[in-house]
């Protein structure tokens, strides 16, 4: 059974077809994992135990049928409290839905169960998406496997902690500034953020409409791009969808290089801020590139200086408007009903109530960017920024095939220690946030640990929109050189819980 | 402010020149909203035809209607307005209940069709054109009813109950430029605006545009500038203005009022009113401590549109006759004059006479039936001439049945009415009611000697020479055949019978 | 870009629903003046003739054909409902338009 938990989402797959493991079996060890750690790591919101059988033993009974099975079929997965799922609870990690079940599934969900993958339930988030620790959530953070008393990054912590804990091989995030990579980075784990429009946004409960993306996050380059596969592609449901084919993202992990590649490094992604233990992780996976046959290139993109600002100023106001929404009339939290107030108070109230205080400082500033006065000075000149970050990213993309830096200036940072600083949280999403506003694809996955504190760092790497493939290939290739060099996959060095 | 405070229509144009504004939101008549695949259709149990988009449920997205824009770009084209090569949603933030979404997804400074005109046609045959700001294309919202306060009222309710069928549906909404000029006229001009507007709708097959059932809403923005001056006064904005009849008596009230206000030494507060049918005038809306900020910015769930040219020139193929050109055109075959054809307008009946027509009866016939007895019968119940269960080819039968002598005008009405009441097509009712004119001779001949052996006196008198009381003769053969008989041919026989020359 | 007060706090709280406490008023009013004060750099880009980008894709002319889908039920649809009556949903007296 231990074994069993520690099998990436691939094998579990190839041993399910072949019948040397049943889909029951294997969701009953990750159930009992889940049983036995989460208590300490809260990587769940809800197990959804029944459910999840329910379809191991559907996939079961396929199999004994001789029908053909999908490449994950039986494999369980960790689904971020963000999509809708039909009859289960989805809370956003906030106490305004809590107890809402929707009545229908988000895409992503509809797509996980028609390639018969296991959900064993829904992952802890920071309330709404909005934070980099997962220290939002209303419903009590989540612990970094690798330490307990340090975030497991945000807003996905749930699914990130989830696959670093071995409650699950795969795990589905959202990511609108960062986060999916950010909490790849500080928990040892693969993540990914698609082109904006590869995977349907139908059912995923809206941040910031612009910038959100759904994206697969595992503890191998191969397993995430098997889950990118059965996540991505055209959805009618969602008119920001890409209709294209999804790029070959199996194969390209598959056959991992980076030889003859030219691999951008750019100068705004260092400096003051960057911890020496993380820089120094990144400057030896740049070595290991150009060991690897890779071309290293300097780049200089002065607009991202600015990317922060903007994304602090997009961010808020989308989300200022979607989350209009939740007013206390059709579904969620009502409070102060007691026949006398207004629906007007009531929805005043009830917001009061409901939100945390990250969401309804969010709310507010995207509110003040949106104001008549101020709206060409904030919000207008934020995609003004936009626009020269795009343009700064397509001009790299001139001059290299993939752009890599650090996913996150510092390891994960202990539980606390940020909560009522934003500006300081804000910084921990510096490098991922850029590749939001312009839209393109990137991954983190792991490159190493600080020497000062033993935690791990994340390399990100960026590719051009609908170039996804790009970002397995090479990670493929730098995990493969990382193994080797260190004898084991990383997680392996993680305290066991 | 009561009826009584105002000033006299003609004292408040002596001193005053009205400016009017119009904007009008037309449902359309598209298969399913907006944004989603749920159905318009009329009549669906509450909440039936709602989906998480349309109920603005967490994590739903929309999608734009193509034949929605395809509609706007038609009423654009038909308003001589320029069609954007390419233009945006964008979201109007405020909350209502009514409002799944707390937002509205309009559009805002990138409107679909904008800078057109109408000319509109006053009673008197003058034609006076208005000038089209914009077209753009938005969402409605769902329908609340209110419980607890006074005849359904939102004042004094208790709580309210929300039907979210209606949220969604695709609203078209058309704003003028400032309407200048029309002076004394300007009551008649928005009245003629909104009618004209109404017909080119339903011209255009994009909305039935009933106006009784909200498919059609205006709200009239009026101020008044002293005589002689430039700068336009402060506005008032009265809203759902619901019928073509309160949308005149709106604009007229709004005038006399701001008139007695301004000429008081007062002034004007721009807010909203509210127009009531039962006594004409208006009221002001809830006074908000803070103007509106609605925080408008590009949709992100939706992408520009962008309509190629060539798909807009082939919907400028498909355009019809514009009303306007079409009603002179009917009015010169059909030999009415413009005051008979404004009433035919304003009687709904322009399509229902060409349709009768169409199915073979004369225009003169048509128009009889249409403006007389149906009109009549619309008027008595309530109801749009074109909702009477009664169809241009039923009336045209009974036309031609009138015209064959099968029937006189009497019977024909009599045909109608059992159409109406739903007892079959004409013939039918004709043959169950046995309501055929009595043609055959000897029975009618029979029915004459009756009368004159039963009315010996009255038939002395016609033999006397006295021919005019024929008439109580006629009237008892036409009794003793329950009305069927031809009275024309009826008195022939009793003066031919009496030896008496006609 | 002049420092938010605690009024604006209060009206922005207004504009977005929010019944803020007096503790919260203060406290906002820091914080979002510290963000503004930091986030207010992009007006650097102001003058620049640069086009705005609402959206990174560069997508037009989404549309659906006009065919009915099927809706949720009326259950389903009031499934979440902190109230209901009549198979509609139940909400607080509404001050408002009329
Ligand atoms: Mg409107
Ligand atoms: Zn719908």
């Amino acid at each position: 059974m231990a074994d069993l938990i520690k099998l990436t989402a691939a094998e579990i797959a190839d041993k399910i077809a072949s019948g040397e493991l049943t889909a029951v079996e294997v969701t009953e060890a990750h159930l009992a994992r889940i049983e036995a750690v989460d208590e300490k790591v809260h990587a769940f919101l809800h197990i959804d135990r029944e459910g999840a059988l329910a379809q191991a033993r559907a996939v079961d009974e396929k199999r004994a049928r001789g029908e053909e099975l999908g490449p994950l079929a039986g494999v369980p997965l960790a689904l971020k409290d963000i999509f809708t799922t039909e009859g289960v609870p989805t809370t956003v990690g906030s106490k305004i839905l809590e107890g809402w079940i929707p009545p229908y599934d988000a895409t992503v969900t509809k797509k996980l169960k028609a390639a018969d993958v296991v959900i064993l339930g829904k992952t802890n988030m920071d309330e709404f998406a909005m934070g980099s620790s997962t220290e939002n959530s209303a419903y009590g953070p989540t612990g970094n496997p690798w330490d307990l008393t340090k975030i497991p990054g945000g807003s996905g912590g749930g699914s990130s902690a989830a696959l670093a804990s071995f409650e699950a091989p795969l795990a589905i995030g959202t990511d609108t500034g960062g986060s999916i990579r950010q909490p790849a980075a500080v928990t040892g784990t693969v993540g990914v953020k698609p082109t904006y429009g590869g995977v349907s946004r139908y059912g995923m409960v809206a941040f910031s409409s612009s910038l959100d993306q759904g994206g697969p996050c595992a503890r191998t380059v191969l397993d995430a791009a098997l889950l990118h596969e059965v996540i991505a592609g055209h959805d009618p449901m969602d008119s920001t969808s890409i209709d294209a084919p999804v790029p070959p993202v199996v194969e390209a992990a598959r056959n991992g290089s980076v030889e003859g590649m030219r691999v951008g490094v750019v100068k705004q992604f260092r400096g003051e801020g960057y911890q020496a233990g993380v820089l120094q992780r990144f400057d030896e996976s740049v070595a290991l590139m150009k060991e690897l046959g890779a071309e290293i290139v300097e780049l200089d993109c002065p607009s991202f200086d600015l990317a922060l600002a903007a994304y602090y100023l997009i961010a808020p106001s989308e989300c200022s408007s979607n989350l209009a929404r939740f007013d206390a009339m059709r579904y969620g939290l009502r409070v102060g009903d007691d026949g006398t107030k207004s629906a007007e108070d009531v929805t005043a109230l009830t917001r009061e109530a409901g939100f945390g205080p990250e969401v309804k400082r969010r709310i507010m500033l995207g509110t003040y960017a949106l104001s008549s006065g101020y709206y060409d000075a904030y919000y207008g000149s934020a995609q003004k920024v936009r626009t020269l970050i795009t343009r700064d990213f397509e001009k790299a993309f001139e001059q290299v095939d993939v752009i890599v830096s650090p996913t996150t200036p510092t390891t994960a940072f202990p539980i606390g220690e940020r909560a009522d600083d934003p500006m300081a949280m804000y910084l921990a999403d510096v490098c991922t946030l850029p590749v939001n506003l312009a839209g393109n694809a990137a991954m983190s996955l792991p490159c190493g640990l600080a020497p000062e504190d033993g935690l791990p760092v994340g390399l990100q790497i960026v590719a051009p929109a609908m170039k996804d493939d790009r970002l397995y290939k090479v990670g493929a290739a730098v995990e493969a050189a990382f193994t080797a060099k260190w004898g084991h996959p990383l997680l392996e060095e993680a305290p066991s819980l | 402010m009561t009826v009584t405070d105002l000033v006299s229509y003609e004292d408040a144009l002596a001193a005053y020149d009205p400016v009017m504004g119009l904007e009008v939101h037309v449902e359309l008549g598209t298969k399913t909203k907006m944004f989603c695949g749920c159905s318009t259709a009329l009549g669906a149990d509450a909440n039936a035809q709602t989906c998480p988009t349309c109920l603005g449920l967490p994590g739903s997205l929309p999608v734009v209607n193509a034949t929605g824009v395809e509609s706007a770009i038609k009423i654009g084209l038909a308003l001589n307005c320029t069609i954007a090569d390419w233009c945006r949603f964008a979201r109007k933030n405020y909350f209502y209940p009514d409002m799944p979404k707390n937002f509205q997804t309009s559009q805002y400074d990138e409107p679909i069709a904008f800078d057109g005109y109408l000319d509109v046609q006053l009673e008197d045959g003058e034609v006076f054109r208005v000038h089209i700001e914009r077209a753009h294309m938005e969402e409605d919202t769902g329908k609340s009813t209110h419980v607890g306060g006074a005849t359904g009222r939102i004042h004094g309710a208790r709580h309210s109950l929300l039907d979210y069928n209606r949220a969604g549906i695709p609203l078209i909404e058309i704003v003028t430029k400032p309407i200048e000029g029309a002076g004394e006229r300007a009551p008649e001009v928005a009245k003629a605006y909104v009618a004209e507007l109404r017909e080119l709708i339903k011209a255009l097959g994009v909305s039935e545009a009933r106006m009784e059932q909200g498919q059609m809403r205006c709200d009239v923005n009026l101020s008044l500038r002293p005589n002689g001056t430039e700068k336009f006064g402060t506005r008032s904005e009265t809203k759902n203005v619901n019928s073509l009849r309160s949308v005149e008596r709106a604009a007229r009230f709004e005038i006399q009022r701001h008139a007695a206000v301004l000429s008081s030494g007062g002034k004007i507060v721009q807010e909203t009113r509210h127009f009531h049918e039962e006594d004409g005038s208006t009221t002001p809306g809830r006074i908000k401590e803070e103007a509106e900020d609605y925080r408008y910015f590009p949709e992100p769930d939706l992408v520009p549109v962008a309509p190629s040219r060539e798909w807009v020139e082939e919907l400028r193929a498909t355009l019809p006759e514009l009303p306007r050109v079409r009603r002179n055109r009917l009015r010169e075959e059909w030999g009415v004059s413009e005051h008979d054809m404004q009433s035919i307008l304003n009687a709904g009946a322009v399509d229902l006479i060409v349709a009768t027509v169409e199915a073979g009866a004369d225009a003169a016939a048509a128009r009889k039936w249409w403006m007389g007895e149906l009109a009549r019968r619309a008027n008595e119940d309530g109801v749009e001439l074109a909702a009477l269960p009664i169809t241009p080819v039923q009336v045209a039968r009974v036309a031609e049945l009138v015209a064959k002598g099968d029937l006189n005008d009497k019977l024909a009405r009599q045909v109608i009415e059992g159409v109406l009441a739903g007892e079959g097509d004409p013939d039918t009712v004709v043959e169950k009611r046995g309501l055929k004119v009595v043609s055959d001779e000897g029975a009618l001949g029979t029915a004459v000697d009756e009368a004159i052996a039963a009315n010996a006196a009255i038939a002395d008198k016609i033999r006397g020479g006295k021919v005019a009381a024929a008439g109580a003769l006629v009237g008892a053969v036409m009794k003793a055949t329950r009305g069927q008989a031809d009275a024309a041919r009826v008195r022939e026989l009793i003066l031919e019978k009496l030896g008496v020359e006609g | 870009m002049p420092g938010i007060t605690r009024e604006e706090v209060a009206h922005l709280a207004r504009l977005a629903r929010l019944e803020l406490k007096d503790e919260e008023l203060d406290h906002f009013a820091t914080q979002l003046d510290d963000i503004i004060g930091a986030v207010a750099r992009v007006s650097e880009v102001a003058d620049q003739d640069v086009p705005p980008t609402s959206h990174p894709l560069p997508l037009t002319n989404v549309m659906r054909p006009d065919e009915v889908r099927p809706s949720l039920t009326p259950e389903q649809a009031l499934s979440g409902a902190p109230a209901q009556e009549q198979q509609r949903f139940k909400v607080p007296q509404i001050l408002g338009e009329e």
